[in-house]
């Protein structure tokens, strides 16, 4: 008897449904908002975590009888204000805080409806900065930032990470547990150090957006860190480089879904152009544009020009591979690393030829040897300059070291060609 | 206000490299005395202190009402605490850019920790006038 047709399990994308999509935004960005007001009102993170699921649930079925109220976060805050002053009222040693609180809260009005937009702003801005604070690990402030800022559950936040819920939930409280205990503080720095401050929130985003890229499950997690370096380049107009980050992370974006038109990756030179979203482009290009007139360049709008200066090709060899060596060399001048170096090596190729950026990368080789994309390159160099056999032993050992299945699915496909193509040649 | 413990460790065994000259000695003694003058004039110093080094330690322990002695530190580790301060600060914020300025006079790297309670036991137990 034939084994029964076994269905694949697959978890339902939260995002396929536009509509449905809108809501969850709306839903998260209410959370993220009413959650950072409240922890600054009760100066306590799992307090205030507690008053807003309280009042989620009220809202529920009061917003189900009576309409959305026009400002929903705003709504949020005054009932678990008043729900936290309630429950204190019954506590003895609640008064105190009842002060502090703000005992005008209680009174018979109405919520307020706009008045809480102002300190609501400033507020996420603090919640940003505490979240990403340098004093904790890399994958801790992610798990914050996601957790409180993005307003996504733990179980989304674990299967992002690939790992268990309930290693997620103890993540998040060692965290809490260290902002509380520590005193990290809750504002946004002074000027001398906001812009390393600032360095630290921007990587957190980027690497949950990395997180999410080539990748058909995670993908949300893209979806999420837009979000979030929209709402910082609106909350700090003043700082090109959130600027720079929103408008990298929509040109990547963009070309997302013609880099995941198969079950592997389709590189930038295959891809179907047509296919990319002109609606983000034109965002980010919008905002590239502001950023040269602004004159204030950084790492994150360099790497939005350059790739900026490939969305702006409607066919690969139309690129301007010059102005993107050009960036780079300024990026280099910003984040001299191998990696930086790499990826010049990899626009030098197509302006002066592979064997130029072979010896590029036979420059940083030491530097970067356990990196699959290295051998990557160079092994597609040396395809290029006819070296068949040392491009296909530098495919695998790029093969050896790549972290992902798509990855590995990627060099497998580029292998079997060059062992198609070596075995058809004499040699 | 919380209070934190800055501590610097030094390795169990001879440090090693060449030993600091007496005139690199005096620089950094130079060093920590202005730091200390800087904590005591904001009111950030409450105690500080350098240790003898872990062959100096003994571990005293009870097992069924007898006193047990051991030579040597508790935690065999190849770094162990060499001193310290105890330093009043606002916030995380203040306390580690009071241990970047340490790090600086001693050349060393500085954990920085928070106490959980400080002074005696008996003063966070409710007291009789509490109910």
């Amino acid at each position: 008897m034939p084994p029964p047709e076994r269905q694949p399990i697959t978890c339902p994308d939260r995002r396929t449904a536009e509509p449905l999509r809108a809501v969850e935004d709306a839903f998260r960005e209410v959370y993220g908002q009413a959650l950072a007001t409240l922890i600054r009102v009760f100066g306590d993170i799992e307090r205030a975590e507690d008053a807003v699921q309280d009042a989620f649930l009220i809202a529920m079925d009061r917003w189900e009888r009576d309409g959305m109220p026009a400002n929903p976060a705003g709504w949020i805050i005054t009932t678990a204000r008043r729900r936290a002053i309630d429950v204190h009222r019954r506590e003895a040693r609640g008064r105190e805080l009842l002060y502090e609180m703000g005992a005008a809260a209680t009174t018979a009005t109405p919520p307020p409806e706009d008045d809480e937009e102002g300190p609501v702003r400033d507020d996420q801005l603090r919640l940003i900065f505490t979240c990403c604070h340098p004093a904790l690990r890399t994958e801790h402030q992610v798990a914050l930032t996601l957790r409180l800022l993005g307003g996504l559950e733990v179980d989304e936040i674990a299967r992002a990470f690939l790992v268990s819920e309930s290693a997620m939930a103890k993540r998040l409280v060692r965290a809490k547990y260290k902002i509380k205990a520590a005193k990290i503080p809750y504002r946004v720095p002074p000027a001398p150090d906001l812009p390393e401050r600032l360095r630290s929130v921007l990587s957190v985003l980027y690497l949950i957006y990395n997180a999410g890229a080539d990748d058909h499950e995670r993908g949300p997690l893209r979806h999420d860190a837009i979000r979030l370096a929209r709402a910082l380049a609106e909350l700090m107009p003043d700082e090109p480089e959130a600027e720079g980050l929103l408008a990298l992370l929509l040109l990547n974006e963009a070309r997302m879904p013609a880099r995941l038109a198969t079950d592997g990756i389709v590189l930038l030179r295959d891809q179907d152009r047509t296919s990319w979203n002109r609606t983000l482009i034109d965002e980010g290009h919008t905002i590239v544009r502001r950023c040269i007139r602004r004159d204030r360049p950084g790492p994150y709008q360099l790497q939005a020009a350059i790739q900026a200066v490939h969305c702006d090709a409607a066919r690969f060899v139309d690129t301007d591979w010059r102005q993107i060596v050009t960036l780079y060399d300024q990026l280099m001048t910003f984040a001299p690393t191998p990696v930086v170096a790499l990826n010049r090596a990899i626009a030098v190729g197509e302006v002066d030829g592979p064997g130029t950026a072979l010896d590029e990368l036979d420059a940083i080789a030491p530097d970067l040897d356990r990196y699959h994309l290295l051998h990557a390159t160079r092994g597609t160099m040396l395809r290029r300059l006819g070296r068949i056999d040392e491009a296909t032993d530098a495919y695998r050992r790029a093969f050896t070291l790549a972290p992902t299945t798509t990855d590995r699915q990627f060099l497998e496909g580029q292998i079997s060609e060059l062992l198609a193509a070596g075995a058809s040649e004499p040699r | 206000m919380t209070q934190y413990l800055l501590s610097t460790h030094r390795s169990a065994d001879a440090a090693p490299g060449t030993p600091p000259t007496p005139e690199q000695m005096q620089a950094m003694m130079t060093r920590i005395i202005d730091l200390e003058a800087e904590m005591d004039a904001t009111g950030t110093f409450v105690f500080g202190g350098a240790l003898h080094g872990v062959d100096a330690a003994t571990v005293v322990a009870t097992r069924d009402g007898d006193t047990v002695m051991t030579d040597g530190p508790f935690v065999e580790a190849k770094e162990h605490i060499a001193g310290f301060y105890i330093i009043n600060a606002a916030d995380l914020d203040e306390a580690l850019a009071w241990g970047a300025k340490t790090a600086a006079a001693t050349g060393g790297p500085i954990e920085v920790r928070p106490f959980a309670a400080t002074g005696k036991a008996a003063d966070h137990m409710p007291g009789p006038s509490d109910g």
